[in-house]
């Protein structure tokens, strides 16, 4: 099974997608001949010309508009962002449009539109550039949310993303585009909501998604080193939520730390503990708790930053007291 | 001035102390002698009362937290009156550590019960019949399916929360005999790697004095076989004799035996003090028993005098007590000479290590029939094999060996012992 990157295989979702339906086309800042901000559509100016990789001026709201102007037309566009955190201004067009367009038409206006770019922190971009938006993205019906963690993962989602005949949103990471992984040959289209359990382990369940998988994943590893099992689950959607694989693991462990990027309010985390308390009560020996970014605006200053964000030690230690070990 | 209430020294050996429970709520009357609350010292749960009149006016420590002797632990004062020092509500001193959680909610959460109107009738309230219960939802659910009442199950979590891990004791399937204290070790939960428990204070105990003993105290152990035959038989005739007045174990006559092995080898009836050794006059036998989160020895005092029907009510009641963890400080000091019997657990023999300052311990192992060779026949005969350990600082090799031939010889002929 070839390694490749996460940036190169977003690249191959394009690729393919790009040549098996020609009504697909990339817009966006940079990604035509400067190949996009990280590279992602590397190669994709030269193979399907300048009609299907539309370079856009610095203008989120109108391009966005276009995009779904264009999916309404029928063509199935992919809008890139070069990051999320420019995408609050083109909400507009993806909450009041795009997201709305299915509902207030009665399904006669199509929307096969995916916006895509990275989300969340990076390394001292401070505090405009380095947000977590999936708890406001996540919020709006209409809208399909994922967020994947490994190349395998993001070359699935974005494929089938662009398949799917309603607006997606794809989460991508700034820190994740040089991760390699394995990437199965030929193709592969990973179900919209659907979590997987990225380490099996029956003593605590640990729930995250997109840069904190690999959190998880490096708590685990301390964990087991402490004789305790921890289960990680890889949520890879946020919209619609994988309850079953949540409650699944909960039956099985009774107790969880849910991990996210975003600050603690109103965060992915707080949804994913109200489905646990409502759903399996009955089976929790502690109450869950949730590792997030410090609710503040993300310090510049190197030191701070790494204190801000969600870390393996903070998840062990939240794990440690859902075990009463501490 | 608001009367201090301290953590009491209620053991000769106790340096820090648990608050289990509190009998007395803020607010309640005290009078000099009542019970204000339950200490599990090293040894037993102990009663610490007021040494004032007047009315509880502060708990200062939470239930489940361990103080050390010493520490205020509440104040008894006039009703209304302010409390001088700056109160210790938030958490226990930091070198308490809370058995459970330094959580503060089980004093918060614990209702002032309803019947305490007439203050001094407070302590006839049973504090379980109105204490809130905290489980975890699936404690709750497990407690539900298997019949467990968890208001017999104490809780390891925060504030005494009853989680899975507690209740994994008490899932036999029917609800938990009464008197049983939680036993320390919890049943393996699905999904659990490990369990950590907190340390008793009698778990704290076993430790350092065990350890304290075979590191410093140089043993070495003598092993006898002993012919159980007419001791045997001489049980059945006593038993059948005392009917339904009582029964007489073998380990009454073993304990008997060895009270009289020690009369005549007052060499081995001694305690080790450093500078001196101290040869007792009275026999005074220690009886190692089991209880379920450690082990104590309850003291049969005199057991040379005593016949073999007393020895063995004194045991049965010493030993119902001590699993209850209700013996008090004199009924498990103060022995010269111990006795532990593994006999019952189908043990051949083992060794046992010497309970300071104690200069010996015989250790039981169990009776079994074994062919063996009498007059030249091979016979089946009821055989035990008795361990010493001594403390060679006190008793020299052939001082224990002459002790134990004594031993032996008086349990091989039970007649003996009435000489």
């Amino acid at each position: 099974m070839p390694t490749i990157t996460y940036r190169d295989a977003l690249n191959q979702a394009l690729r393919e997608e790009m040549k098996r339906d020609e009504t697909v086309f990339l817009m966006g800042e940079e990604v035509g001949l400067y190949q996009g901000a990280y590279k992602v559509s590397r190669g994709l100016l030269e193979e399907f010309g300048a009609q299907r990789v539309v370079d856009t001026p610095i203008a989120e709201l109108g391009f966005a508009g276009i995009g779904v102007g264009a999916a309404m037309g029928g063509l199935r566009p992919v809008i890139e962002f070069m990051t999320w955190n420019f995408a609050v201004l083109a909400l507009d067009q993806i909450v009041n449009s795009a997201a709305k367009m299915l509902y207030m038409s009665g399904g006669q206006v199509p929307m096969p539109i995916v916006f895509r770019g990275p989300n969340g922190a990076a390394l001292q971009l401070s505090s405009q550039h380095s947000q977590a938006w999936e708890s406001w993205l996540a919020h709006i019906p209409g809208l399909k949310v994922v967020a994947p963690a490994t190349p395998a993962d993001a070359k699935g989602l974005l494929k089938s993303a662009i398949r799917d005949n309603n607006p997606v949103l794809v989460l991508e990471g700034e820190m994740l585009y040089n991760n390699k992984g394995d990437v199965p040959e030929g193709e592969i289209l990973i179900p919209i909501g659907q979590a997987e359990v990225k380490r099996p382990g029956t003593d605590v369940t640990l729930i995250c998604h997109s840069k904190t998988v690999s959190v998880a994943l490096k708590a685990a590893d301390q964990l087991a080193g402490q004789n305790v099992s921890a289960e990680v689950v890889d949520l890879r959607s946020l919209r619609p939520l994988d309850e079953a694989a949540i409650l699944g693991s909960i039956g099985k462990t009774h107790r969880a730390v849910v991990v996210e990027e975003g600050w603690p309010q109103c965060g992915v985390g707080a949804q994913i503990v109200d489905i646990i308390q409502r759903e399996a009560f009955d089976q929790l020996d502690a109450p869950v708790l949730r590792v997030t970014q410090a609710d503040v605006p993300m310090p510049y200053n190197k030191q701070l930053e790494r204190l801000a964000k969600p870390s393996p030690e903070k998840v062990v230690s939240a794990a440690r007291r859902v075990l009463y070990l501490d | 001035m608001a009367t201090k209430v301290v953590m009491e020294a209620l053991s000769p050996t106790m340096e820090e102390g648990r608050l289990v429970k509190w009998t007395k709520a803020v607010g309640d009357a005290v009078k000099t002698g009542d019970t204000l609350a339950e200490v599990e010292t090293d040894k037993a749960v102990m009663e610490l009362v007021a040494r004032a009149d007047g009315q509880l006016l502060q708990q200062a420590v939470a239930e489940g937290a361990t103080v050390p002797v010493g520490d205020i632990v509440a104040y008894i004062g006039a009703p209304g009156e302010k409390v001088a020092a700056t109160p210790a509500v938030a958490a226990p001193p930091p070198s308490a550590k809370p058995a459970g959680s330094g959580e503060r909610g089980a004093v918060a959460a614990a209702p002032a019960p309803a019947q305490a109107a007439p203050a001094a009738a407070a302590a006839a309230v049973a504090p379980d019949a109105t204490r809130v219960v905290k489980a975890s939802p699936l404690a709750r659910r497990l407690a539900k399916d298997k019949g467990v009442d968890l208001k017999l199950v104490q809780g390891s979590g925060p504030g005494g929360r009853v989680i899975l891990r507690d209740l994994a004791a008490a899932s036999g399937g029917s609800a938990l005999p009464l008197p049983a204290p939680r036993s320390p070790v919890p049943a393996a939960a699905p999904g659990v790697a490990f369990d950590d428990v907190p340390l008793t204070q009698i778990r704290k105990t076993i430790a350092k004095r065990l350890a304290a003993s075979l590191g410093p105290v140089p043993h070495f152990f003598l092993t006898a076989e002993v012919d159980m035959e007419r001791a045997a038989e001489a049980r059945e005739a006593l038993n059948q004799q005392l009917g339904d007045a009582g029964k007489i174990s073998f380990n009454d006559i073993i304990v008997k035996g060895v009270a009289l092995a020690l009369v005549k080898h007052r060499a081995c009836n001694a305690w080790w003090q450093d500078d001196h050794i101290r040869y007792w006059n009275d026999v005074h036998v220690g009886m190692a028993v089991a209880v379920e989160d450690g082990l104590i020895t309850p003291v049969i005092r005199n057991a040379d005098r005593k016949p073999l029907s007393a020895i063995g009510a004194e045991a049965r009641v010493l030993a119902q007590r001590a699993r209850e963890r209700h013996l008090k400080p004199e009924e498990y000091t103060g022995a010269t000479f111990s006795v532990s019997n593994l006999g019952m657990f189908d043990i051949d023999q083992f060794t046992a290590v010497i309970n300071p300052p104690e200069a010996g311990i015989v250790a039981v192992g169990s009776i079994v029939p074994k062919p063996v060779v009498e007059d030249g026949q091979v016979t089946v005969r009821r055989r035990l094999r008795l361990t010493m350990s001594c403390d060679h600082r006190v008793i020299d090799g052939a001082t224990g060996a002459a002790f134990m031939k004594t031993l032996k010889q008086m349990l091989e002929n039970p007649l003996a012992m009435l000489l």
